[in-house]
């Protein structure tokens, strides 16, 4: 039992990071949310199992609201709004695939390296999930960095928090509390985000990023 | 625990919340300001209870000397804040910069900003308290975007993009530290616990708390605005109302900052982890020096003081750095007579864009001539946070100075420095303002100038004498942070 249990914990954050990676080449919106539920959906088996290995049932409420809410509702919604917005080609990169997929490689070799010798006496079962939720969050970061799409900067932040809800699944024993408000968090923010999604569509005729950098009050300093 | 203890904590959780449930129903923007500022003398009301009660520990919440007296502190600054924005929102109403329908959702977010923030002071767990800071970064997001200009929407898209990503690594560290706990202590609430967590910082892993302490530091350094973490922070105070940007500098920057420095008291617990003391000061000075100069590039009124809150958090950052019983007092009060100070400067910046039309200070002159009440107050405000006598500001900034001195000499030199630039920057703008000819066309409004004068007063009152018991309470903390 316990090397099946852990192996099979490897193997389901191993792979979130794998998808993290493949997050980050997308070039089509559509395709790019099918990515994320994925991801999501990806999340909350590995927070099942180790709800399961670690006899915790709370854990349990925080898988279902991975999979079902971030790994259907959130992309079904987002599938509608960039319908709505009719951008479903638009995905601007600030970065080419090749420099991204290597920095992705480079940070997720620098998780490894930071929390394995940080770790020495944890948990084993929490050490080698906590390296790679840390490489989940940094390609998250990354993807906010290379983006400049909103709708993408928000999928970017959303796989950011999928890796700290791994993280937290993985501390043995946190209590409740935590994953709960997480999870009401991404709630909060998804609804700021498409508030402002809509509004900056509505002042902009785009949801680029980059037009936004016009109106910055900054270039009438200076005088 | 008696009942009788719990009460005032529970009224001081509650008030705000409740407030959130009835404002978002309002629809009347007179009765909605009203309520606002009702709520808000409760929740003082209950801060000076809890105070009254004095301090005790639950598994949950825990009122001790340091977080009471940011709780008054941020109860009074959300008081006259209400009272602030009432008059001020009327007159946006009136000028047509906002709409009557989405003040209910303004004021509601107020609320919920004082209710997170209070949380996030009271609790004794590091889960719950990052939920404060999150709840109190969303809520400020939708007010900074209130007025649904572009740059207004820049600002509050940047503000929620940083900030959440800062407080998404301030998890992690909750995280890490949590997981450094549970190897000790068995895992549960007892592991997320500031009680516990103190009393054994010395058995936790040393290696894990110097790692989420990283984490912490860019998460909560973030949200306090320390450079190079600070890009949110001026466009977030220009492009929202100013009461706002008053809770914001006054209030929120100083959350941050106790959520850093309650972790720095782990850290400090356990000599194996990593040194924070250094790593606050070099943030310090460069904040400090950063924001001083980019004063003088600054030419827009709101950011200008914006910078200038970014430059007096260097200051307090320097101070906790440096540790001791005397640079801790100094950073305490710094940070106390900061948010009294900035506020009022904030309001009196408020009344000003609005008699002027702008915020521009090529648009702003001879204020001394057209509103010399206004004039009045807005120098005093600058006078003082420019670091004056007799002013409170003057002491805390001479004591940060001094200590510094008689710690490290060579780290006050580019202190002094970096205060004399701010300085400098303070005294011409202010020229810039106070003289000159004033455009006629600026409004004739009669501001009141109240909250100004309230907070100035005691800002005045802590230079000249600090009260016996203001003075050993910050002793007490002073000691408590190593």
């Amino acid at each position: 039992m316990g090397d099946f249990a852990f192996d099979l914990a490897h193997l389901l954050s191993g792979l979130m990071v794998v998808v993290s990676m493949v997050l980050l080449y997308q070039d089509r919106l559509t395709a790019m949310l099918n990515v994320f539920a994925a991801h999501a959906m990806l999340l909350g088996a590995a927070v099942g199992w180790q709800a399961e290995v670690q006899g915790a049932g709370h854990l349990w409420i925080t898988a279902g609201i991975a999979f079902v809410f971030k790994g259907i509702v959130i992309p079904t919604a987002l599938h509608a709004m960039v319908r709505r917005l009719g951008i479903h080609r638009e995905i601007e990169t600030v970065v080419g695939v090749g420099p991204t997929l290597i920095a992705a490689l480079a940070l997720t070799a620098l998780a490894v390296l930071v929390v394995m010798p940080a770790t020495e006496y944890a948990n084993p079962l929490a050490r080698e999930d906590l390296a790679f939720a840390l490489a989940v969050v940094l390609l998250g970061l990354l993807m906010m960095i290379t983006r400049r799409n909103a709708v993408s900067q928000i999928v970017g932040f959303m796989s950011l928090e999928n890796g700290l809800i791994l993280a937290a699944a993985g501390a043995k024993g946190m209590p409740l509390v935590v994953e709960v408000s997480v999870a009401f968090s991404v709630l909060i923010a998804f609804i700021v985000f498409g508030v402002f999604v809509f509004r900056i569509r509505e002042r902009f005729d785009t949801v680029d990023i980059g037009t936004l950098e016009r109106y910055r009050g900054e270039q009438q300093d200076g005088a | 625990m008696t009942p009788l203890l719990i009460t005032p904590l529970i009224a001081v959780l509650a008030v705000p919340s409740l407030a959130v449930a009835v404002l978002v129903m309002s629809a009347d923007y007179r009765i909605s300001a009203a309520l606002n500022v009702g709520f808000s003398v409760v929740s003082l009301a209950a801060a000076v209870w809890l105070l009254i009660e004095g301090p005790f520990v639950t598994e949950l919440f825990l009122v001790d000397d340091f977080n009471i007296y940011l709780v008054l502190l941020n109860a009074f600054i959300g008081c006259t804040t209400a009272i602030f924005s009432a008059a001020y929102i009327g007159h946006e109403l009136e000028t047509g910069r906002l709409t009557p329908r989405i003040l209910g959702l303004y004021h509601a977010m107020y609320q919920a900003m004082m209710g997170a923030m209070a949380l996030a002071l009271l609790s004794n767990n590091i889960g719950l308290m990052w939920v404060g800071i999150e709840v109190a970064t969303v809520s400020t997001v939708m007010m900074v975007g209130i007025y649904r200009t572009p740059q207004a929407l820049e600002a509050a898209w940047k503000y929620f993009i940083l900030g959440s990503v800062g407080i998404a690594l301030a998890f992690l560290g909750t995280i890490f530290v949590y997981v450094a706990a549970e190897q000790q202590l068995g895992g549960g609430l007892a592991s997320m616990a500031w009680t516990g967590l103190k009393a054994s910082a010395a058995t936790l892993d040393a290696g894990l708390l110097s790692l989420a302490f990283v984490f912490l530091l860019i998460g909560y350094g973030t949200k306090a605005g320390l450079v190079p973490l600070h890009a949110w922070l001026p466009d977030a105070h220009a492009e929202g109302p100013t009461p706002v940007s008053a809770v914001l500098s006054g209030l929120l920057l100083n959350v941050a900052l106790y959520a850093l420095l309650r972790f720095k008291i782990i850290l400090a617990g356990n000599p194996a982890t990593i040194p924070v003391g250094p790593v606050l000061v070099v943030m310090g000075l460069v904040s400090l020096i950063f924001a001083a100069v980019m004063l003088y590039r600054r030419s827009d009124i709101k950011r200008f003081f914006a910078y200038s809150s970014i430059e007096h958090m260097g200051i307090v950052a320097f101070a906790f750095g440096m540790g001791g019983p005397l640079a801790n007092f100094a950073g305490l009060m710094h940070m106390t007579m900061h948010s009294l100070t900035k506020s009022a400067i904030f309001f009196a910046v408020g009344h000003i864009a609005q008699v002027t039309h702008s915020q521009r200070f090529a648009d702003i002159r001879g204020l001394s001539v057209s509103h010399p009440g206004l004039a009045v107050a807005f120098a005093f405000g600058v006078l003082a946070i420019a670091g004056l006598p007799p002013f409170g500001v003057f002491v805390s900034e001479f004591l940060v100075v001094s200590s510094s001195f008689a710690r490290q000499p060579l780290l006050a030199v580019p202190l002094a420095i970096g205060l004399l630039i701010g300085f400098g920057a303070l005294i011409w703008r202010l020229q810039d303002v106070l003289f000159g000819t004033p455009n006629p066309a600026y409004a004739p409004r009669q501001a009141s100038l109240l909250p100004v004068y309230v907070h100035m007063i005691l800002v005045l009152v802590a230079g000249l004498w600090l009260p016996d018991p203001v003075r050993r309470w910050f002793e007490t903390v002073a000691a408590q942070l190593g």
